[in-house]
């Protein structure tokens, strides 16, 4: 069974929290986090493909009293698969990088990601140091996902298995600089 | 070399110090070898060792989102596994402090270092970050000093370069 991918982001940010702090993958699971409501605290990605889960790591090591969720895609995850064994040495207890799998390229005529012929993503995270590693197929695992991200304690990977559909894009701000300056004045850093 | 100018690599640890660098990425290196050693064994500073260069552009922005200064050591070779991870400096705005020490310039015993050292200036101002260029050990602090400054006041992208002649040569054989 594979979950929807709009309905699976909005019930993994309901109620999310002050102290939730959110970096999508770019393209559409940064469609999908607008989808679900925007928010100061939303990196939202335009670029920067395989950067994801890194940004996520410098934002952890630097809030450690907040947490942070990257939710990125299949394709995205594999091109920054090293940042896992980077991730896994470090281990901050308040990373939460959960994929959205749903082994396409969807953002550029849904042609076939690694994911589909056979890597296994949870076995990279768990070889790679990462002991919180969760599948999720469906709506109870995806329901036991979001109460573990609420009371994240340790590092944490998930897979989730969605379909591959592609929902009608809902687009955020694409001013870099601005996205930037409204998420650092949400966490009441002053420039 | 003095052991007075020997030791530029503390003295460059202690300008990050003072520039309230918290968060070290990098891709281990012989001539950032006492630095990352420095980094490693001090309690503010969270070392970060990267499988490729170019997570440690995102790392710094994470870092900048967060309140947070960071630096990235790099070989030459390293600064070309960067170049669209810096888009995102580029776009953002996000301060990017990077020390590049040289290879492929000068007294280079491997040539498959020679391509992409030869190109490690162009390919910086391409990318529209300041360029510091250090050749003598007693230049490395200042000079380091004014890219924290420019990096982190005005969320800019710069690089000091530590010539290779700075370093010293790679020794072959043991």
């Amino acid at each position: 069974m594979k979950l929807e991918r709009r309905a699976a982001m909005a019930t993994l940010l309901a109620g999310r929290g002050d102290d939730l702090l959110v970096v999508p993958g770019l393209g559409s699971t940064t469609w999908d986090a607008m989808a679900a409501g925007d928010d100061d605290r939303t990196f939202h990605l335009w670029g920067a493909m395989g950067g994801a889960a890194m940004i996520g790591l410098g934002l952890a090591l630097a809030q450690p009293k907040r947490r942070v969720a990257v939710i990125t895609g299949d394709g995205e995850m594999l091109m920054g698969l090293g940042s896992l064994a980077t991730i896994g040495i470090q281990r901050p207890p308040n990373l939460a990088i959960i994929v959205f799998d749903n082994g396409v390229y969807g953002e550029t005529g849904m042609q076939p990601s690694h994911t589909q012929g056979g890597v296994d993503l949870i076995g990279v995270a768990k070889g790679c140091g990462i002991e919180s590693c969760f599948e999720v197929h469906d709506q109870e695992g995806l329901t036991d996902l979001a109460r573990r991200l609420k009371a994240l304690r340790q590092t944490m990977f998930a897979r989730v298995l969605i379909s591959a559909d592609e929902p009608p894009r809902v687009l955020p701000l694409r001013d870099g600089v601005a996205l930037k300056e409204r998420f650092r004045a949400a966490l009441g850093i002053r420039a | 070399m003095s052991a007075q100018a020997a030791n530029w690599p503390d003295r460059l640890f202690e300008t990050l110090k003072r520039g309230g660098i918290r968060q070290v990425g990098y891709v281990p290196d012989a001539g950032h070898a006492r630095l990352i050693e420095r980094c490693r064994a001090d309690d503010e500073i969270r070392d970060v060792a990267l499988t490729t260069e170019e997570e440690g552009v995102a790392l710094a922005a994470g870092a900048w989102l967060g309140g947070e200064r960071a630096a990235l050591l790099m070989q030459s070779s390293g600064l070309g596994n960067c170049i669209n991870m810096m888009s995102l400096a580029r776009t953002c705005r996000f301060p990017l402090l990077m020390f590049i020490t040289m290879r492929g310039e000068w007294e280079e015993f491997n040539p498959w270092q020679v391509p992409m050292g030869s190109i490690v200036d162009p390919v910086l101002k391409l990318c529209e970050a300041e360029v510091y260029r250090v050749q003598k050990p007693d230049e490395v602090a200042s000079t380091a000093e004014r890219a924290v400054q420019q990096v982190f006041g005005g969320e800019r992208i710069a690089a000091v370069i530590l010539s290779q002649q700075l370093i010293g040569k790679k020794v072959w054989t043991k």
